[in-house]
């Protein structure tokens, strides 16, 4: 065989290559990025499992998470196709809009379980804070996108503004988890701004200093709650019962769990919300320590990738906002995991891609359109 | 636009955000490793604690109440028998409002207030944890509705079990009792632990006597439920060990026939034999269906039953306490004999009354005439009164109640059963402790014709009638025969159980009253001659009045002008075949006016148990 030939035989491996280099190519038209897809495939398998078990075999469940998990997926390959830049001309009408319809909300709204949330559209039901937790970091980055950064005091304080006012509105209906995810993804924003550590300090101390005050603005029941985590046994069959069931299911798998449909905690409805907040405790009793390293790696792996793409990001706009995307998306993973190990109080949000509930699923999965987006649409240098 | 200002300050925020991005992942993964530390915690160090928990969530002790033994008559007739069934049972604990729990479910299916009131009684006294039964017997139709709308109601659930059922209804109810459920008083002497789960109880009879044989032992489970404490799966069982089945000596159709034999009267019977004591037929009427009291009665009914002037639930073969009359005649002449004071020669002058000395109150003869000239035969067979005042005040109240006290006419029989009263000689030392009074002359004449304050049970009367016809041997009666085990169906028959004897001085005395019994029913002036026309075997009986209404010197009872209830009581003792006697019986026909009117009834369970439980044929000495 001579040189040459090899050679051509390089050249026909090159060939090869490029039929990858298509597939990819095929991937980046459509504006995928493949290792967040593959990262975000594991845990939609990982939910169908644990699902399967915690609602007792029930396939009908099944059925609708994969449903849910679809129309995820379509959002988010949709959402991948918007540029950037449209996104950000965009931006300001989506936030007005948001907060129209959050005032709406107030004043029209529907109330379920004890809080008005829903607006309903005659064809469905929507949630506009929802749509807020992705209009805030896209309104606060739009922001700070023109201005020199780090942010001077002005812009903070405007940044602030844009922060607070849906915020407080999602406060007021009462929704106490949906209100820390888009005030601490408009943070978010700030703090991949580079807002100076000695003002985030500031607002440490501010905050603690007002936390006593907070009390009072506190419902009756986000009382409890705080009571509860402070003390669970306090109450161990009533507002205690779902922190002491959650911390025995966790603690009894134990380090390899108890296997697959045999987690008694959660089989014996001793768990409650075994398949929507709660379903990590259901996870830990069957899968044990070694499932839960396995799932918060495939978290870590998710995480690290977005920072990544938010790192390449090529304009202010699409790197704050990726930013403070993949960071919600941990403050999700933290806040549930927290509470459902006792070390946080009882807050409503579920375990992100794992548990069973749509609407958290659709903005969870616009988001991940948007990071992508914001990785495939990058003006490649020419070679 | 793309001053060499604002490019200076892309590339620093580029490096800016960039360090703020590694800055983030940081913290990201410290507080992840925060998780992790707490969910190490959780599952490493406190996982044998949670395990624990865990377990004592999902894992509960459930007793498995044993299969009450069943109860046969001698021929294997069921009598007592276990039908499967539903029952509403509410855990208290689990429930939050009881009240509106309870009038939901009432419009679900009928509770009646009988049942809720029974309800929250035992809700005072029982553990919250342990379920409490508040409706049995539910209908395929009420298990369905509850069924149905189970979901609505935590800590409600149907639970099957299995209901004393008494296939025989009223017949021998006396006989068997019945079961009921648990109450306060009864919990606190049984084993708790061997009750856990058994609900019900023997309440009367021969239920409540072989209460220890029949309930068995009580088996555990361990079972895994859920948080709504449904059982869900058994993960550990040491099974129940049911209780002994019963064999009675009563044979159910003799009783039938005793039971009918007393037509629309109230009274009693009781059938022994002699050679061993068994109980054959043992009756009290009217009865009641037992039944009802399995699952509680319901206040109404057992009020009409206790209000009844029959008294159904009492059981006079056991309880009853008759002025034995005339009935103890056979054994004041044996006294007589057996003490010297007589001879059976001995003769007295009848005139148809007697007066002590020096009191000119008359002692009548039920024969206003008089009977004449009288010996001890004529005086047993014609039941002169006369005579056994004689005899009485020559024997004295001492030796006429030392006399009389082996034959058990102050003890309880001992029969295996419950609720037997005992009968009363009465004495003079019994007088002075009763009734702080000296005893009188006069007392010991009416004494002598079992009047007074001389008291006996159907049940006394036919034992010491069994102890007479076999010359003083006597055995405790018995009505359970057998017991059998359920899974190996081994028969252990329970040995007939001799009493002291009563002690004999002379065969020839007991003989002479014998015959002299064996007259009553055969000679043409007998008081119970008429049943002794057509039988094949020779039977000896003596006949018995029991005053209920006291009559005035010089007045004449005549029964059709007093009421029914204040009539008399008719007494009959007998025991056939004489020469080889297989069957005692006492009989009381309450306000049945004279001993005739209980003779036929006796005459019924003796051809009926000679010819055929016995399946004697004929007997050569048929008068």
């Amino acid at each position: 065989m001579s040189l040459l030939d090899i050679r051509k035989d390089r050249r026909s491996s090159v060939r090869v290559d490029g039929l990858g280099e298509r597939r990819s190519g095929l991937l980046q038209r459509l504006h995928i990025d493949a290792p967040l897809v593959l990262g975000l495939l594991i845990l939609s398998a990982i939910s169908l499992f644990v699902l399967y078990s915690a609602s007792g075999q029930n396939m009908a469940v099944i059925e609708r998470q994969v449903i849910r998990l679809c129309v995820g997926f379509t959002i988010l390959l949709v959402l991948a196709q918007i540029n950037p830049a449209t996104l950000a001309r965009w931006t300001p009408v989506i936030f007005i809009v948001g907060v129209v319809l959050l005032v709406a909300v107030l004043v029209f709204g529907e109330i379920g379980k004890g809080a008005q949330r829903w607006l309903d559209l005659g064809i469905a039901r929507f949630q506009p804070s929802e749509v807020m937790k992705l209009g805030v970091p896209m309104m606060v980055a739009w922001y700070l996108n023109e201005k020199s950064l780090p942010p001077r005091l002005r812009s903070l304080l405007v940044a602030g503004l844009i922060i607070l006012i849906p915020t407080l509105l999602i406060v007021k209906q009462p929704d106490l988890g949906t209100a820390i995810l888009v005030g601490s993804a408009g943070v978010f924003v700030l703090l991949f701004a580079g807002i100076q550590w000695r003002i985030v300090a500031l607002f440490f101390a501010l905050g603690a200093a007002f936390a006593p005050v907070l009390w009072y603005f506190m419902h009756d029941y986000q009382r409890q709650r705080v009571l509860t985590f402070l003390n669970p046994e306090k109450d161990p069959l009533g507002a205690g019962y779902h922190i002491i069931q959650s911390k025995i299911a966790i603690g009894s798998g134990g380090l390899y769990g108890k296997g697959w449909l045999n987690g008694t905690q959660s089989q014996l409805n001793f768990l409650p919300e075994r398949s929507t907040d709660f379903i990590f405790a259901a996870y830990s009793e069957e899968f044990g320590l070694i499932g839960i390293i396995l799932l918060l790696t495939v978290y870590m792996f998710v995480i690290t990738r977005g920072l990544l793409i938010a790192a390449q990001a090529q304009d202010t706009y699409s790197r704050l906002l990726a930013g403070s995307l993949v960071m919600t998306f941990f403050i999700y993973i933290f806040v549930n995991i927290g509470m459902v190990t006792g070390l946080l109080p009882v807050v409503g949000l579920p375990l992100p891609l794992v548990s069973y509930g749509g609407t958290s699923m659709v903005t969870l999965m616009a988001g991940f359109g948007i990071l992508m987006s914001i990785h495939t649409h990058r003006k490649l240098l020419p070679r | 636009m793309a001053s060499p200002d604002t490019l200076k300050d892309h590339f620093r925020e580029t490096r800016l955000f960039v360090s703020r991005a590694i800055i983030a992942l940081i913290i990201t993964v410290a507080l992840v490793l925060v998780l992790l530390g707490r969910l190490v915690d959780l599952q490493i160090f406190k996982h044998a604690s949670y395990k624990l928990l865990s377990d004592q969530n999902r894992i509960h002790i459930r007793s498995v109440p044993p299969t009450r033994g069943l109860i046969y008559d001698r021929n294997g007739t069921l009598l007592a028998q276990n039908l499967p069934g539903f029952s509403l049972d509410i855990v208290p604990e689990q429930v939050k409002d009881m009240d509106k729990t309870i009038s939901e479910l009432r419009k679900l299916i009928p509770i009646s207030d009988d049942d809720i009131k029974d309800f929250k009684d035992r809700l005072k006294i029982s553990q919250r944890h342990k379920p409490i039964t508040l409706r049995s017997r539910l209908s395929d139709e009420e298990v369905a509705r509850i069924a149905v709308n189970r979901y609505r109601f935590d800590g409600v659930d149907t639970v099957a079990r299995l209901y004393r059922h008494y296939p025989l209804g009223k017949l021998g109810a006396h006989v068997l009792g019945y079961v009921g459920r648990i109450n306060a008083r009864e919990l606190q002497h049984i084993d708790a632990a061997n009750y856990e789960g058994t609900e019900y109880i023997g309440k009367t009879g021969i239920e409540k006597y072989y209460e220890d044989m029949l309930h068995g032992e009580t088996g555990v489970e361990q079972v895994e439920t859920n948080a709504q404490g449904r059982p869900i799966r058994v993960l550990d069982t040491t099974p129940p060990i049911p209780g002994l089945n019963l064999y009675l000596n009563v044979d159910i159709n003799l009783q039938r026939v005793a039971e009918k034999a007393f037509g629309d009267n109230n009274g009693a019977l009781v059938a022994i034999d002699p050679t061993d004591g068994s109980v054959q037929a043992m009756v009290s009427m009217p009865t009641f269906d037992p039944n009802l009291f399995v699952t509680g009665i319901d206040s109404k009914t057992y009020k009409a039953l206790q209000d009844s002037p029959d008294q159904p639930l009492f059981n006079r073969a056991l309880r009853g306490r008759y002025p034995p009359g005339s009935t103890i005649k056979p054994f004041i002449g044996l006294a007589g004999l057996e003490d010297g004071v007589i001879k059976p020669g001995t003769t007295t002058f009848c005139p148809g009354w007697y007066t002590l000395e020096g009191d000119d109150h008359k002692y009548r003869d039920w024969k206003k005439e008089g009977h004449g000239v009288v010996d001890l035969t004529k005086a047993i067979v014609e039941s002169c009164d006369v005579y056994f005042y004689d005899l009485a005040l020559t024997l004295g109240i001492d030796r006429l109640s030392q006399f009389l006290e082996p034959f058990g006419f102050n003890d309880l029989t001992g029969i295996d059963t419950s609720g037997e009263l005992t009968g009363l000689i009465p004495s003079r030392e019994w007088k002075r402790k009763a009734r702080h009074k000296p005893w009188y002359p006069g007392e010991t004449l009416i004494t002598g014709i079992g009047q007074g304050f001389f008291l006996t049970t159907p049940l006394q009367l036919a034992s010491a009638t069994a102890t007479l016809s076999s010359y003083g041997r006597q055995f405790r009666p018995r009505l359970v025969a057998a017991t059998e085990d359920p899974a190996t169906k081994e028969k252990v028959g329970l040995p007939a159980v001799p009493n002291v004897a009563v002690p004999v001085n002379n065969q020839a005395n007991w003989q002479y009253i014998i015959r002299a019994m064996t007259k009553v029913v055969s000679s043409p002036h007998g008081t119970a001659r008429r049943i002794g026309y057509g039988a094949t075997y020779k039977i000896a009986g003596k006949t018995g009045t029991a005053q209920v209404f006291g009559i005035k010197q010089d007045e004449k009872y005549v029964a059709k002008d007093v009421a029914k209830r204040l009539r008399d009581h008719a007494l009959f003792i007998s025991f056939a075949p004489v020469d080889n006697p297989r069957i005692a019986v006492a009989v009381v026909v309450e306000n049945g006016g004279h001993g005739s009117a209980a003779a036929p009834i006796a005459r019924k369970v003796m051809d009926y148990y000679l010819h055929t439980v016995l399946g004697m044929k004929t007997d050569k000495g048929a008068s």
